[in-house]
């Protein structure tokens, strides 16, 4: 009988151990898969934008051109337009941004706070499609009616800058995709920044007031420089997602491909192109062209996102030490 | 002018931009949802949740493309969400603060904001060149790889606000690692965890770019995982920049009920985790 329960209890605990080992495992491949997950697609990418770089070799990067009927293909026109409206976003996104983190911590009281934010987040909510079909049919008519005619008349005719603020007013074009994709960012930068600002100890925002500083001088004083490393990171975080924003921009950009010097003309991102030209694309060249578009996005996202990470990162470990 | 008046008068300056900034955040989602509301009711119809998109011109509904969508999204968290809270799993109980962890803490988040096209793309090169053909299923597995990378951060953070306590008192009884995570720390999470899950179907059922060139779109009703099927998403991007005024209709309908949806399911994750920890926002 003593045996006999012996027994029983060895084979418990080895069909304990054989679960415990499955479960472990089954854990440990499904974290090793969300590795595979971006070596896949930095592979296939690779894969699939081959023959695109090895004909057009290092061309392909400074070239505008753009013509499937030659099959001839250059990624000029698209980074451009990737980089400028995704810079131009940033320019407008950020202090708003800040405007509304330096508000839901610092500036509102405790009632107001939470709705607000709720609200906040809720934008980040929604899809991106929605940006694109709102920015198509309300923001480009309103910029193309009330606001384009008026930078064209007054900030036109100036030196330098002029030269952003000519042609004609389409409503469409690089500076409604950027305004568009600033909106979208918005609810992502300013989440970032409240959460870092509110990493900042009280004991020393109660020095900076106890020496007389106005709330502004310890937000600027105070908070800022504690919290520097953070507001970049969650900057890049925001640059990243801007970079990589599809449907947003696809509506509202006007798919030229071509690099006008003018705010206000149609332009391209690398996005906008794959998604509107992909399923069109007829030949190996072409589809391979865009494939090597979006391998380039891929580059460009990853560095932003990476960088952002990284600097979150040591945020993480500041916040976790300072508790 | 003393320096103490411009000081005070550079304060308020700026609180008010502030608060400026905030009403212009306000101010978009307002304006957002007003649209919509104001176009996409127009829409509303039984032919609109009866009939399938018609040809330009003709009347019809979306029924098809909502349909679409709830299986693509279905099966993409199914597929998705067990491997995510696997993989959560794993880095909030076995590996920790291993080395192996980190890196693919780090990696997870970068797919967190990877662009969602280029997951389209490597859906297109992995599933549809292989299969020859766009289908549900591609569409359905770009969703899920979509979902993954938000279901393990959830599921990590969730797992890590199960207090310690209870994680040793079930080893102390001996327990063995699985038991004590199937059998305590999921029953404790459990909110969280559905939280999670809530948000990972919310961020996938807007989501265009990756059905664009795997799922692609269908006119009629198809119940076929391995062909092309219709999509709220794809449906509201062709039918929006058509020049048919009946289709452009029932875009912003569409809309209307993506976003209803996914707002909807927004606040009932945030009624949740308020529900988890009651006095608390989420951050601390």
């Amino acid at each position: 009988m003593n045996t006999a329960a012996v027994a029983f209890d060895s084979r418990h605990a080895a069909r304990q151990r054989l679960r415990e080992a499955l479960f472990r495992g089954a854990t440990l491949i499904a974290a090793l898969l969300v590795l595979t997950l971006l070596g896949g697609v930095a592979v296939s990418l690779l894969h699939g934008s081959w023959p695109a770089f090895s004909h057009f070799k290092l061309a392909f990067l400074t070239r505008e051109i753009w013509n499937p009927v030659t099959d001839e293909y250059g990624a000029l026109a698209p980074v451009y337009g990737t980089v400028v409206t995704s810079l131009l976003a940033m320019i407008i996104a950020i202090p708003i941004s800040f405007g509304i983190a330096i508000f839901l911590t610092e500036l509102a009281p405790s009632w107001l706070k939470r709705p607000v934010g709720v609200a906040i987040e809720l934008l980040a909510a929604v899809p991106s499609i929605i940006f694109g079909i709102w920015g198509l049919f309300v923001l480009a008519p309103i910029l193309q009616r009330h606001v384009q005619p008026w930078l064209i008349e007054w900030l036109g005719p100036l030196p330098v800058i002029g030269k952003l603020f000519q042609g004609p007013p389409f409503g469409i074009g690089i500076l409604t995709a950027s305004i568009v994709l600033a909106i979208m960012v918005l609810p992502f930068i300013s989440a970032v920044m409240r959460d870092v600002f509110e990493t900042v100890p009280d004991v020393l925002k109660e020095s900076g007031y106890g020496l007389g500083a106005t709330t502004w001088e310890v937000i600027w004083k105070v908070v800022v420089p504690y919290s520097r490393t953070g507001i970049v990171g969650g900057i890049m975080l925001g640059l990243g997602r801007a970079l990589g924003e599809t449907m947003a921009v696809t509506f509202v950009i006007g798919n030229a491909h071509r690099i006008s010097p003018s705010l206000l003309a149609p332009g391209t991102t690398i996005s906008a192109s794959i998604a509107n030209e992909f399923t069109e694309a007829v030949g190996d060249l072409y589809t391979s062209s865009l494939v090597a578009l979006g391998s380039l996005l891929f580059l460009i996202t990853f560095t932003v996102i990476a960088a952002a990470r990284f600097m979150l990162l040591r945020l993480d470990r500041r916040a976790l030490s300072s508790v | 002018m003393k320096r103490r008046t411009v000081r005070k008068i550079t304060n308020g300056l700026a609180l008010c931009m502030s608060g400026l900034a905030t009403a212009i955040g306000l101010f978009c989602l307002g304006a957002i949802l007003w649209t919509l509301i104001s176009r996409g009711v127009a829409g509303m119809s039984v032919a609109l949740f009866t009939q399938n998109t018609p040809p330009p011109g003709g009347t019809g509904g979306i029924v098809n493309a909502i349909y679409g969508s709830v299986v693509m999204t279905l099966i993409g968290i199914l597929i998705g969400a067990p491997i995510g809270m696997l993989a959560g799993t794993y880095l909030a109980e076995y590996g920790r603060t291993s080395r192996l962890s980190s890196v693919i803490r780090f990696v997870n988040d970068v797919l967190l904001s990877a662009p969602s096209i280029i997951v389209g793309l490597f859906i297109y090169e992995l599933l549809v060149v292989r299969m020859g053909h766009f289908s549900a299923l591609a569409g359905a597995v770009a969703l899920a790889v979509i979902a993954i990378p938000v279901t393990v951060r959830t599921t990590e953070d969730m797992l890590n606000l199960v207090p310690q306590g209870m994680k040793d008192a079930s080893t102390a009884m001996g327990a063995y690692p699985w038991r004590t995570i199937t059998s305590i720390i999921y029953p404790a999470a459990r909110s969280g965890i559905v939280t999670g899950l809530l948000l990972a179907v919310a961020r996938i059922s807007g989501e265009t770019a990756p059905l664009l060139f795997t799922a692609l779109n269908n006119q009629f009703w198809s119940t076929n995982l391995r062909a092309p099927m219709a999509n709220l998403p794809v449906v509201i991007f062709q039918f929006a920049l058509s020049p048919y005024k009946n289709w452009q209709q029932l875009a912003w309908s569409g809309a209307l009920l993506v976003t209803l949806a996914i707002l909807i399911l927004s606040i009932t994750a945030r009624v949740v985790v308020s529900a988890l920890n009651p006095g608390g926002d989420k951050q601390r």
